[in-house]
Formats: structure tokens, sequence, C-alpha cells
């Protein structure tokens, strides 16, 4: 999977499943400040993650994750893992 | 000194309709709401009869967070309070400056629990539930969802009570306004109406078979009844202090003046004649009222052989020789369970603003029980002042409302 496949993947996970409006989605934005995740909605995010990308993502290694770009990165590792 | 309560907002989601207009259309006509679900024979039930409820649209009403823990039945609820808080004309503002309580009727969530358990087993790891299933699941659903919908700060608990649920919410609530504790409480019952949640009710026998029919199967107080139909929905009323309401400039539907209680404290299944009169008869010392007062009354009547002669044989002994006109609007809406005892001062409600009685629909033969019932068996246009609502459950527990039109 390529980085721009995963970037449109997590860009479709935030509009469709989390309805994040677009206009917040953008590489600096920030999960929490911006999009407005809280921390019911990253348990969604284990779920929706291993639906569209087919692991499970563990909530310790989300700590750290702040941004979009972030959030991509430590995909990119995963899928690439 | 005791404060008068009133009712000052409905909402309906229901099998007969989804605003009061439509409802009030069915009722008048005596029109059903019952159809066969054929997905219930696939599941293993023995009836396919249910009550169709319409599924509410929410996306675009309640943001992605609040959506994700409302069940079935809160999402009637919403829907109907939403009617009911409008009507009353409260709105967000009113209510983030105001406090306001809730009391809900509900007593199962079946269906979010069933969910659950199929993804566990299947992933067998809880990580992968989601959010949502533990705020759909519990009994408290509605009352947990609505009071974060619309930012409740009052009073806030479920009551489960069997078919009486929806009921005791209102009776509860009409208590803590009576006593000065609350001026404003959303009172209700929800019921949802899947085929995952009536799947135990269904195996004790207890539905209708009547299935070449489906329109005729629920049959209150007629001979010839086989049993209920399951349905649901959700019913809300606004609650109010009479002072409050006034001060505010409220329209106000009517006025709650009785609320009585029983339980038969016999088996689990078994209804009582000696029950529902003594809730019946508590309701009555409490609105101050006699038999004779009484225009209207909306039976519990489900359509069960057992429950429909008990509540004809407690009825007939307070009523006989009355003016007041009986029906059981279940022969149109099947048994809304949690919900009914809500839904069914609903109906009344709108029979009390629109002067008629709905039709105790189906009822060609009356068994020897309902033989000096007053039963309207066609829509009596009348002016109704006083109305008497019961509820009767599982357990025993019964539930009597008195509502009076305000002059």
């Amino acid at each position: 999977m390529t980085r721009l496949e995963i970037e449109e993947k997590v860009k479709t996970l935030l509009l469709e499943d989390l309805e994040i409006d677009e206009e917040n989605i953008f590489p600096e934005s920030r999960l929490k400040q911006d999009m407005g995740i809280d921390s019911l909605d990253f348990v969604d995010i284990v779920v929706i993650v291993e639906r569209y990308f087919g692991f499970k993502i563990q909530a310790k290694e989300m700590a750290g994750i702040n941004t979009f770009t972030q959030f991509c990165d430590y995909l990119e590792s995963k899928v690439n893992a | 000194m005791s404060k008068r309560v009133v009712i000052t907002g409905m909402g309906i989601w229901s099998c007969l309709g989804t605003d009061i207009k439509t409802v009030e259309e069915a009722l008048r006509q005596g029109k059903s709401g019952i159809q066969i679900e054929p997905v219930r024979f696939e599941y293993g039930y023995q009836s396919g009869l249910t009550g169709v409820v319409e599924q509410p649209q929410l996306k675009g009403l309640i943001d992605r967070r609040l959506r994700t823990g409302l069940s079935e039945e809160a999402a009637y609820a919403f829907m109907a309070s939403k009617q009911a808080f409008e009507m009353a004309q409260i709105n967000q503002e009113y209510l983030d400056a105001n406090e306001c309580g809730i009391i809900f009727g509900n007593d199962s969530s079946a269906k979010p629990v069933i969910e659950g358990h199929k993804i566990l087993e299947e992933k067998h790891d809880t990580q992968l539930m989601g959010s949502g299933y533990i705020f759909q699941s519990m009994n408290s659903t509605v009352n947990m969802n609505l009071s974060t919908i619309f930012h409740l700060r009052g009073i806030n608990f479920t009551v489960s009570a069997a078919c009486a649920s929806g009921s005791h919410s209102i009776g509860l609530g009409y208590m803590m306004i009576k006593q000065g504790l609350q001026d404003l409480i959303l009172v209700g019952g929800a019921q949802e109406t899947n085929y995952f949640s009536m799947a135990s009710f269904d195996a004790l026998g207890t539905f209708s078979k009547r299935m070449d029919e489906p329109t005729k199967a629920s049959r209150p107080f007629d001979r010839d009844r086989d049993g209920l139909v399951p349905s649901g929905g959700a019913a809300a009323l606004v609650l109010e202090d009479y002072d409050h309401a006034v001060a505010r400039g409220a329209h106000i539907l009517a006025e709650v003046i009785g609320y009585g209680f029983s339980s038969n404290g016999g088996g689990i299944s078994q209804p009582s004649d000696v029950g529902c009169e003594i809730a019946i008869n508590r309701a009555m010392k409490d609105a101050n009222v006699t038999a004779a007062d009484i225009d209207y009354i909306n039976a519990h009547a489900t359509s069960t052989p057992q429950g429909d002669m008990n509540e004809a044989m407690a009825l007939d002994r307070v009523f006989r020789g009355q003016h007041a006109l009986i029906s059981s609007t279940k022969g149109m809406t099947g048994h809304e369970c949690w919900m009914a005892g809500a839904s069914e001062i609903v109906y009344s409600l709108i029979m009390m603003h629109g002067n008629f009685v709905a039709p105790n629909v189906n009822l060609e033969h009356r068994d020897e029980y309902a033989e000096h019932l007053n039963l309207a068996t066609e829509t009596i246009e009348t002016e109704l002042n006083i109305v008497l609502s019961n509820s009767f459950g599982f357990g025993g527990t019964n539930s009597a409302l008195i509502i009076r039109k305000l002059k």
C-alpha cells in the first residue's frame, strides 16, 4: 500500500466514519484540537482501522500521535512492518 | 402545599405514525399498524406479527458522537422528545438556562447486547467492539442519551417496570413535581421493535398466531382473541408545575390529577383483577374523583385471554352502569410494551383534544367478562374531560393514571 493510498484511506475514515469536516483535515491538523476527536472516538478508531487496514492498532502506540501526518506515518509503519 | 402538575408537550413515534396529526387520523379511522415481518420466522419465532415502526434518520439531526451510543429505542425516544419539547415551546437555549429532569420507561435493549456478542464470538477482543455498545445496551440507554443530547440537569433515571414502565415514569414525574422537587420533567416510554428483542417473549406462546389477517390479530376483549402482537416506538411528554407553565406562557394540554399503583403479589405472568382494581381506585382517590367522573378509559387490554379477562372483571366492578367509554388502542397499535403506558396517555390526549374516542377495533364477539363493559366499538365523537389510562406488567406491577382537561 502506497503512502498516497494510506492517506486517502485515512481521509475517508475521518470524513465518512468519524464525520470530521473536510476543512479540518489537512496534514498538520491535530486529531483532538482541530478535528475534535475525543477519548471515546479513539476507542472507535481501533475498530475502524481494523476494518480499513486489517490490523489492530495499540492504544499505547496511539498516545504520541497528534496530527494527521503522524497518524499516517504510524499506519504506514504498521502496513510495511 | 402540593403543586398542580400539567402536560405542556407531547410527542409520538409509533406504528400509527411519527407525528401527532398522522396518529390522530389513524386513531379516528381505527387504522392498524400491524404487519408480518418475515425474518421472524427465519429467526425461529412462532409468530411473525409485529407493529412496524419507521426507523428515524438521525444523520444531520445529531452528530456522530451522540449517535454512537443511541440504541434503537433511544432513537425513537429522541424523535418523540424533540416533538414534545417543540410543542412545549422549549428550545435548547431554554434547556441550557433552566433545570429539566428526565424519567423514561424502558425495560430492555436486546439488539446491542446480541450484536456485541456476535463481534466477540468472531474477534475475541473487546477492543474491537467500539464505544457505542455500552451506552446502547443498558436499560437506562434512553435516559443517558437524551440527558446528554438535551443537556438535562434535573432528576435523571429510568423506570423498568415491564409493560407498565411508561405509565410509572409519568406517575413518578408527576409525584416529583407535585412535591415541589422539580418544575419540569421529560417523561415517557420507549420500546425496541427489532426481532432480537421479542424472541424470548414469543417463546411463551403469548403472541397472536392470526397471521393470515395481521390487522385483525390484536383484538382486545374479543372472544376469539389468541394473544398479543408486539410493537413499539416511543412516546414523550413534558410534565410541568402548573404555575411554572403559566409563568412562561405555555399552552397546557391537560393536568395529571391521579396516579395509582399496586403489585399483584402472585405469579410472574399472572394478571390480577384485584391488582388492577386497587391501582384504579388508588388513582381515583389521588385525583379526588369517582367512577362517575371518568369519561373515557384507555384500557391496558393487550388481546391475551387472561389479561383482558382480569382487566374486564376489574372494570366491570368499578365502572358498570357509569358513562365512561372504554377502548383499548392496542387493537391498532399492538402491545407497545415498555412504551405503552406513555403512548396511551398521548393517544388519550389526542382524543381529548379532538373530542373523540378511538375504537376498540376487531371486537366482533365480546367474551362473557366484557359483556357489560361500555366499549367503543367504533369512533365516537364526544367531549372528554377526565380520562383514566391503565397499564399492567409482568411481576404483577400495575399503574393507573388520570388526566383532566383544563378549561
